[in-house]
């Protein structure tokens, strides 16, 4: 790891982590309206987790080592409460309320990021 | 995976609520069609959407939703005792499109709202695109 990825700390697995999630989120509500559509979403501290052991570089020397970089979050179905006569279980409020909480979330990891970097600006340029 | 297929993912959903809304204003501008058997009579057309698959996304877990085809429905045409009208046939019944008014406007209500909330998905993450993109200016 090196020092600006030890500068900038967690928050882009957070970004990208984030991203995914609210590409799950778009898709539900896009299939709001699709026969038998399973709403999906991953668990951000499982995802969170799995990016974290991705990052800390391990290296394979051998082909029978497991590729630890390709650890992807699972995605999983959603459990509805109501799940509708056609089998889709997407409920619309519920992925807009999430997807309005993913996005601030989003922008708050984009705060802290931005705070790191003007940090480092700052060391650098010994003003 | 980037932010960028949410566009495509939400565009899917956009074109495939266009098409709802055409096939409702259809059926509502042919509500009131008139035949002389019930077989030339105008029946309501919905869309069959279902979930793309095979489309340009290249990890599967995120899709978005296509229009496989469009089907007529399969309710009877009313029919009326109307001898006087030019459309009447030898018993004198005429045979009235199957639209249901009331059903098509709740089904353009719900093709509005979906529409809708694609556009703020988008709105959204362009937001969030524009944000990440004047990281660190």
């Amino acid at each position: 790891m090196n020092v600006i990825d030890k500068v900038l700390g967690v928050s882009p697995s957070v970004l990208s982590i984030r991203a995914q999630r609210l590409e799950l989120i778009s898709a539900n509500l896009a299939n709001a309206d699709t026969p038998g559509y399973k709403a999906v979403d991953i668990d951000f501290g499982d995802a969170l987790a799995k990016a974290q052991v991705a990052s800390t570089n391990l290296d394979s020397r051998n082909g029978l080592h497991f590729d630890i970089g390709g650890l992807k979050p699972d995605i999983m179905y959603r459990t509805s409460g109501q799940q509708s006569l056609d089998g889709n279980t997407v409920e619309t409020d519920q992925e807009h309320a999430e997807f309005m909480d993913n996005a601030i979330r989003y922008q708050a990891s984009l705060n802290f990021l931005e705070g790191r970097i003007k940090s480092v600006l700052l060391a650098l340029r010994g003003e | 995976m980037s932010l960028f297929q949410v566009f495509d993912i939400s565009a899917t959903a956009m074109s495939a609520q266009s098409v709802r809304l055409n096939t409702i204003a259809s059926n509502l501008a042919n509500a009131e069609v008139v035949g002389s058997t019930p077989q030339e009579t105008y029946r309501s057309r919905h869309p069959v959407f279902s979930t793309a698959f095979d489309t340009f996304m290249t990890d599967q877990s995120a899709v978005g939703v296509r229009v496989d085809g469009i089907v007529e429905s399969g309710v009877e045409a009313r029919r009326e005792y109307s001898p006087g009208h030019p459309m009447a046939d030898d018993e004198g019944f005429i045979y009235l499109s199957n639209v249901n008014t009331v059903e098509e406007m709740t089904n353009m209500i719900s093709a509005s709202r979906s529409y809708q909330s694609s556009v703020e998905a988008m709105n959204t993450t362009k937001q969030l695109i524009m944000r990440t993109l004047s990281l660190g200016s």
